[in-house]
């Protein structure tokens, strides 16, 4: 039998609740509308009692339906008398009204005026810079120690993050260096070759290759690749308390889990650059070869021709300005993360973002940097 | 057909029975020879020394590992040797409290429990709003239900696990640690809840712990296990082997090494 209700009235200020045959939540059970009816029409109600007597079988149907004419009793000031319940129901109940519901929480003021969140969203920006500089600060004091030798850390950490930021990235730099050489080679080729200066790709690439796009692809890669990696390794340490313990041993996490980070990037990322370069390099000539007719000697002698070492070292200095900033993004974002998986999430997307924002405005200051020293 | 009766359970009030089950981790062996019997309504404590494979015995159980041998039955089926469709439907019978809360953290504590109802009731969303407050007004944290779980304590986390674990009227639940960073207080209202839940629902229930406290309050069956002789050394209620077991290292753990 369906769980049915009734209303009885043993003397007029008592409204006795009576509940019989199956109170399933699986269900359907029935409606309390007529209960709340009785409940704001009679004004004179005091009590209300149970007869439970009947229920055949229950689970949290009915335990749903008790706590909604609990709180539609006490909404009224009416008190309740468990009684007549089952057994198990009343005690059950009596557990769930054990602790007064929290209140204030704060939780329910969620539309808040648009002025107010820009305000709000404004100052927390503002307030993110001194941080920022914080842990600059704190960077800064690592790398005095790390000169001054003095630095805890363990070198084999190093050594895995020299592996992990530098072999480890090989195959993605190559893939990705290729087709912008491909692209860069192909895009100009096409240009030059409405003057018959075909040749010139040699020049175009070489230049293009090592002075900027080497350097810039390779950033993306690695703030996608490394500063996310960072982010979601520091962010989890902090989840899993990591960094306090640590702190409580006394060891200092910028020496220990940033220092070594960036030292490992800041290494690495000539090296890859230069390697962007080449790949890039030989993309171009594979363009110039296979689809314009350039004999594989010309273009080596005019890559040669064209090359200079300041574009070299320009596009390596660079590249380990991206380096550096990629890898304090990384560590900033994940030594600030907080205690959930979301917050890593956020850590990592905020790493990523904050990389590559980093290393455009650092090419855009870079090249009219150069451009002013006529480098 | 003769067969497959003999694995069948006979005894109608056993929930869960475990038959000759080895468990192992590649070629390592956890623990082998496991045979005992939940019986419906039990509360049935799995203990034994640190690293002895209790909750890997756990995670036998609730589905999440397959065992090296053996079987687990649930009433007459054999889990192992269900269907997928079959085990679902088996696992929809379990709650599962999970060590560390294992609430989801993108979730609020509303949501968390509310997922569960979603999914698998046809209930009406005001109508699962109810029950969720009910669930988390059980475990003491009504009012908490637009939080995150990243926003409360531990033991507030470990309560709202158990809400969700509740969330469905499991037949069986089942609890790693559930007393592990609680205070004596909020362990004891836990301890109440326990049994509260088997009282009045007949809830069967599963603990892995080795708070003495807790186990002589609620527990009327369990099974211990031995890290060394990699099985099991004593069933039965904890008090009896307290008191009476012949074995001297289950009588040491249950008097706290004093015998």
């Amino acid at each position: 039998m369906p769980g049915q209700l009734n209303l009885q009235f043993p003397s007029p200020d008592n409204l006795r609740v009576v509940v019989a045959g199956s109170w399933l939540l699986a269900d359907s059970l029935p409606s309390l509308d007529d209960f709340a009816l009785q409940l704001q029409s009679r004004s004179d109600i005091q009590k209300i009692s149970f007869d439970g007597s009947a229920v055949t079988q229950w689970d949290s149907g009915l335990l749903t339906f008790l706590a909604r004419v609990y709180q539609l009793a006490s909404d009224q000031k009416i008190s309740i008398d468990p009684a007549g319940l089952p057994d198990g129901a009343r005690r059950m109940m009596k557990l769930a009204t054990a602790v007064p519901p929290k209140e204030n929480t704060g939780k329910h003021k969620k539309h808040r005026p648009l002025l107010d969140r820009i305000g709000e969203r404004s100052l927390s920006m503002w307030r993110a810079a001194p941080e920022m500089l914080h842990f600059l600060g704190e960077v800064t004091l690592s790398f005095g120690r790390l000169f001054r030798g003095t630095a805890q850390f363990r070198r084999s950490d190093l050594m895995l993050f020299i592996e992990d930021v530098g072999a480890h990235a090989l195959p993605i730099v190559s893939l990705i260096s290729f087709l912008v050489g491909l692209i860069v080679a192909y895009m100009g080729a096409v240009q030059l070759a409405q003057f018959g200066a075909q040749i010139y790709i040699a020049n175009l690439v070489s230049l293009g290759m090592t002075r900027e796009m080497g350097a810039l692809m390779t950033g993306i890669i690695m703030a996608g690749r490394t500063g996310a990696a960072f982010a979601a390794q520091l962010g989890t340490m902090q989840v899993n308390e990591e960094i306090d313990a640590f702190r409580t041993l006394g060891f200092n996490p910028i020496d220990f889990l940033v220092l070594p980070r960036i030292l490992a990037l800041i290494l690495m990322m000539p090296l890859l650059v230069l390697y962007a370069g080449i790949v890039g390099i030989t993309a171009g000539m594979f363009v110039a070869v296979t689809v314009f007719d350039i004999s594989t000697f010309e273009y080596y002698q005019q890559t040669v021709r064209s090359m200079q070492w300041t574009h070299i070292w320009v596009g390596v200095i660079k590249g380990t300005v991206y380096g550096m900033l990629i890898a304090f993004a990384g560590c900033l974002r994940g030594m600030q993360c907080g205690r959930s998986a979301q917050a890593v999430g956020e850590a990592t997307t905020s790493a990523v973002v904050t990389g590559i924002l980093f290393i455009i405005i650092a090419a855009s200051l870079l090249t009219i940097l150069f451009q002013e020293l006529g480098i | 057909m003769e067969a497959t009766a003999e694995l069948h359970n006979t005894d109608p009030d056993a929930h869960i029975t475990v038959q000759d089950l080895t468990m192992a981790y590649g070629d390592f062996i956890i623990q082998r020879n496991l045979n005992f019997t939940v019986q419906r309504g039990d509360i049935f404590i799995i203990m034994g020394g640190s690293g002895c494979g209790k909750s890997t015995l756990l995670r036998h159980l609730i589905g999440l590992k397959a065992p090296a041998s053996g079987r687990v039955l649930f009433e007459s089926i054999s889990y192992w040797e269900s269907s997928p469709v079959e085990q679902q439907r088996i696992k929809r019978g379990f709650g599962m409290s999970f060590q560390s809360g294992a609430l989801w953290s993108s979730l609020t504590l509303a949501e968390n429990v509310a997922l569960p109802l979603g999914e698998y009731t046809e209930l009406a969303p005001a109508d699962i709003a109810e029950v969720v407050s009910l669930k988390l007004s059980l475990v003491g944290l009504a009012g908490f239900e637009e939080f995150y779980p990243s926003e409360i304590s531990g033991g507030m986390q470990k309560r709202a696990a158990l809400a969700r674990a509740i969330a469905l009227d499991p037949a069986i639940l089942f609890f790693d640690e559930p007393s592990a960073g609680l205070d004596p207080i909020s362990s004891r209202r836990l301890d109440d809840l326990i049994l509260e839940l088997r009282d009045s629902l007949g809830t069967t229930i599963v603990v892995v712990t080795h708070e003495l406290a807790s186990i002589f309050t609620i527990a009327n069956n369990a099974v211990f296990l031995d890290a060394e002789t990699r099985t099991m050394i004593a069933s039965g209620d904890p008090k009896t082997l307290r008191d009476a077991s012949p074995d001297l290292r289950v009588r040491q753990f249950l008097n706290r090494g004093e015998t």
